[in-house]
C-alpha cells in the first residue's frame, strides 16, 4: 500500500526535479494498482458468470427455449467467454456498466442518482470523524500514560468494537423515540442528516484517534519538538505547528481511504435509516439477485477506491518531498 | 481492519529484553481480559443446560413485556419478551453460542491461509513472493465488503459461503504481517545453521518458523474473532448472514428493529453484548501482540 514507497536521503539528487527513479517508483505504483483494480472487475466479471442463466431472471422459468436463445443473443452471451470479458473491459472504460435487470435502466445512471446522497452522508460522517477524533488522538499523545490517555484509547477501541448500526439504532430509540428532538429515516433537510452522519462517524473517528495518537506520539519524541521548547515557542504552539505537522500524512491517508470504503461500505447504516444512497441501492439489487446492478457497484466501488488510492499517492509526494 | 498499526511488526528479536516487573504485568493483563471472555463462553454454553432459562415457545398473552429490573416487567422474563411472547433472555443465549461459534471458527478461515501464505512469501520471496504481495496488495486496495456482497447475491446466504466471506476479508492482513516475521525470522542464525546442517525447507518452514510466529499468529487470531463477530453480525442483521431457524446476535438485532419504538430492549443486549465482546477481545489481541512484537514492548 502507499506506506511501501521508499524513503531516500533528499540529499542524493536535484531538489524538487522529477528523475528517472522517481518516475520509475511512481509507474511502479500505478501498475501495482492497476493489478488491483484489474482483480476486482475480472472477480466481478466471472462472479457474473457463475451467477446461473440470466435469461431465467428475465423471463421467467416457463419460456420456450427458442426465445431465450433469441434473448442470449441480444445480450451477446452466446460469443465467447474472452470476447465478454473484453467488452466488458471496454465497457467500464467508457463509462457503460450494464443494464439492470430489475429497473430497466442503465447502471450507471442509477449509481449516479443515488451518489449525492451517499456523498452528503459520507462528508458528514467523516468531518465529525475528523473533528472529534484528531483532537481525541493529540490528547492522548500529549498525555501517554495517563489516565487521559487511557481513557481516550479506550473510547477509540470501542469505537472498533460497537457494530455501527446497532449504534444507529439506539441514536434513533434515544433521540427520535424517546426524546422526539431529531428525525430518523427519510433524508433531505440537514435535520435528517444529523443522527445518520453520527452513526457514520463512530468507525472512522476511532481508527482516526488511534492512529493520530501512534503518529502524535512518535512526532512528540522528535529532538526538533525539545529544541522548539527550548526556545520558548508556545506548547499548543509546538504541539500543533511542530508535531502534528509532521504527523499528519498517516492521518490523511486514513481519511482518504476511509471515505472510500464509506463510500460503497455504508450498506448497513443507509439500511438503519432508510438512506436512498449507494449501500441501499446494493441490497435492493441483492434481494432481487439483480446481478448486472451488483457488479456495476462493485465496479464502481472499485475504481474509487483505486482513484483514492492514488490520490493519497499524488498528495503524499506534494507533501512530503522526501517520497518523490 | 482495527490491525491497522500493525503495518511495521519486525520480529527480529534485537530489542532490548523487557524488564521482568513489565511483563509480569502484561501477563496479568492479558489475564484479566480472557477471564471475562472464558466466564461468558462457559456462561453462554452451560446456562442452557442447567434449566434455569425461562421456557421456550410463544405466548401471545405475554407479548413485549419489558425486562424484569424495567416498571411493569417481571422477573420470569429477565429480559424481557418479543412480538410474540418468546423469552429474549432464552433466545440471547442461543444466539450467543452460535455468535461465538462464528466469530471462532471464522478467525481460524481467515487466519489459516493468511498464515500459510504470508509464511510462503516471506520464506522463498522471489516469484511467489511477488505474486502473493500482489494479491495481498488488491485485496487490501479493495472494498472488499462488496466482493463479499457480490458472492452472497450470487450463492445466497449459508454458512459455508459466509464462512468463504470471512476468510476472504481476513486473510490479508494477517498474511501480510506474518510475511514480514518471517523475511526477519529467515535471517537469523539457526535458519541458517539448520539450512546448512542440510535440513529440508519444508522441515524449516513448518518445524522451525511456523512455532516461531506462534505468538503473533495467536494475537493476529484473537483480532480476528473480533472482526469476524462484526462482519457476521452485519452481514446477518442484513439478512445475508446466518439463516433461519439459525439465530446469531446479528439477527436478533434485524429482528429488533422493526420493534425499535415499542420494544428497545430485543435490540439493546445482543448488540450491547456484540459491542463488550468485541472490546475485550481487541483488547486481549491488542495486549497478546505488543507481548510479542518487539517494537512495541520497548515503549
Amino acid at each position: 500500500m502507499n506506506t511501501s514507497t521508499q524513503t531516500r536521503p533528499a540529499a542524493t539528487r536535484p531538489k524538487g526535479r522529477l528523475n528517472a527513479g522517481t518516475l520509475r517508483r511512481a509507474g511502479a505504483r500505478v501498475a501495482a494498482l492497476l493489478a488491483s483494480l484489474l482483480i476486482a472487475l475480472s472477480m466481478a466479471f466471472l462472479l457474473g458468470r457463475l451467477s446461473g442463466d440470466p435469461t431465467a431472471t428475465i423471463l421467467g422459468p416457463m419460456a420456450p427455449e427458442e426465445q431465450r436463445v433469441q434473448l442470449r443473443h441480444e445480450l451477446g452471451l452466446d460469443r465467447p467467454l474472452i470476447v465478454q470479458y473484453l467488452d466488458y473491459l471496454k465497457g467500464v472504460f467508457t463509462g457503460d456498466l450494464g443494464q439492470s435487470l430489475q429497473f430497466y435502466q442503465p447502471n450507471t445512471t442509477m449509481i449516479m442518482d443515488r451518489l449525492p446522497f451517499t456523498l452528503q452522508l459520507v462528508a458528514g460522517g467523516m468531518a465529525l470523524a475528523v473533528l472529534i477524533g484528531v483532537p481525541l488522538g493529540v490528547l492522548a499523545a500529549r498525555r501517554e500514560g495517563t489516565w487521559w490517555d487511557r481513557a481516550a484509547s479506550t473510547l477509540a477501541l470501542l469505537g472498533q468494537s460497537v457494530p455501527v448500526f446497532w449504534f444507529g439504532m439506539m441514536l434513533v430509540v434515544l433521540f427520535a423515540v424517546k426524546l422526539g428532538w431529531l428525525p430518523a429515516g427519510q433524508s433531505g433537510t440537514p435535520r435528517h442528516l444529523v443522527l445518520p452522519a453520527l452513526t457514520m462517524s463512530v468507525y472512522p473517528m476511532a481508527q482516526i484517534a488511534r492512529l493520530t495518537r501512534a503518529s502524535m506520539s512518535e512526532a512528540l519524541a522528535e529532538p526538533y519538538i525539545d529544541s522548539a521548547r527550548a526556545r520558548g515557542i508556545a506548547p499548543l504552539r509546538v504541539v500543533w505547528r511542530h508535531a502534528f505537522k509532521n504527523a499528519m500524512m498517516p492521518i490523511l491517508t486514513i481519511v482518504v481511504l476511509q471515505t472510500g470504503i464509506l463510500l460503497s461500505g455504508a450498506v448497513a447504516v443507509e439500511y438503519v435509516y432508510s438512506w436512498p444512497g449507494l449501500g441501499q441501492l446494493a441490497l435492493q439489487a441483492i434481494q432481487f439477485r439483480d446481478f448486472p446492478l451488483v457488479q456495476a457497484i462493485v465496479v464502481f466501488g472499485a475504481l474509487t477506491f483505486v482513484l483514492l488510492n492514488l490520490l493519497v499517492d499524488v498528495i503524499h509526494s506534494i507533501v512530503d518531498p522526501r517520497v518523490r | 481492519m482495527t490491525q491497522l498499526e500493525l503495518e511495521t511488526t519486525t520480529g527480529d528479536g534485537t530489542a532490548p529484553a523487557t524488564p521482568p516487573r513489565r511483563r509480569r504485568r502484561r501477563r496479568t493483563s492479558v489475564f484479566w481480559l480472557a477471564l471475562p471472555l472464558a466466564a461468558a463462553a462457559i456462561l453462554v454454553f452451560v446456562l442452557p443446560l442447567t434449566g434455569l432459562l425461562p421456557e421456550a415457545g410463544q405466548n401471545l398473552d405475554a407479548t413485549r413485556r419489558p425486562p424484569g429490573f424495567l416498571a411493569g416487567g417481571a422477573w420470569s422474563h429477565p429480559l424481557g419478551t418479543d412480538k410474540l411472547g418468546q423469552d429474549v433472555l432464552r433466545q440471547f443465549v442461543t444466539a450467543g453460542r452460535i455468535t461465538i461459534v462464528i466469530g471462532l471458527v471464522g478467525a481460524v478461515v481467515a487466519i489459516g491461509p493468511g498464515t500459510l501464505l504470508g509464511v510462503l512469501a516471506g520464506y522463498f520471496r522471489g516469484w511467489v513472493d511477488r505474486v502473493i504481495s500482489v494479491l495481498i496488495d488488491a485485496q487490501l486496495a479493495l472494498p472488499f465488503i462488496l466482493i463479499a456482497l457480490a458472492i452472497i447475491s450470487n450463492r445466497g446466504s449459508s454458512l459455508p459461503v459466509l464462512f468463504l466471506v470471512l476468510a476472504l476479508t481476513g486473510w490479508a492482513v494477517c498474511a501480510r504481517v506474518t510475511r514480514s516475521a518471517t523475511l526477519a525470522i529467515r535471517e537469523r542464525q539457526f535458519v541458517l545453521g539448520l539450512r546448512a546442517a542440510g535440513a529440508s525447507e519444508t522441515r524449516i518452514v513448518f518445524r522451525h518458523v511456523l512455532p516461531n510466529l506462534a505468538g503473533t499468529i495467536v494475537a493476529l487470531g484473537t483480532l480476528q474473532v473480533g472482526t469476524a463477530i462484526l462482519i457476521e453480525s452485519a452481514l446477518s442483521f442484513l439478512g445475508l448472514g446466518v439463516v433461519p431457524p439459525m439465530i446469531s446476535w446479528g439477527s436478533l438485532l434485524a429482528s429488533g428493529q422493526d420493534e425499535l419504538s415499542q420494544a428497545w430492549w430485543i435490540a439493546f443486549f445482543p448488540g450491547l453484548a456484540i459491542t463488550l465482546l468485541v472490546l475485550l477481545v481487541n483488547l486481549l489481541g491488542d495486549a497478546l501482540l505488543t507481548h510479542h512484537d518487539p517494537r512495541k514492548r520497548r515503549r
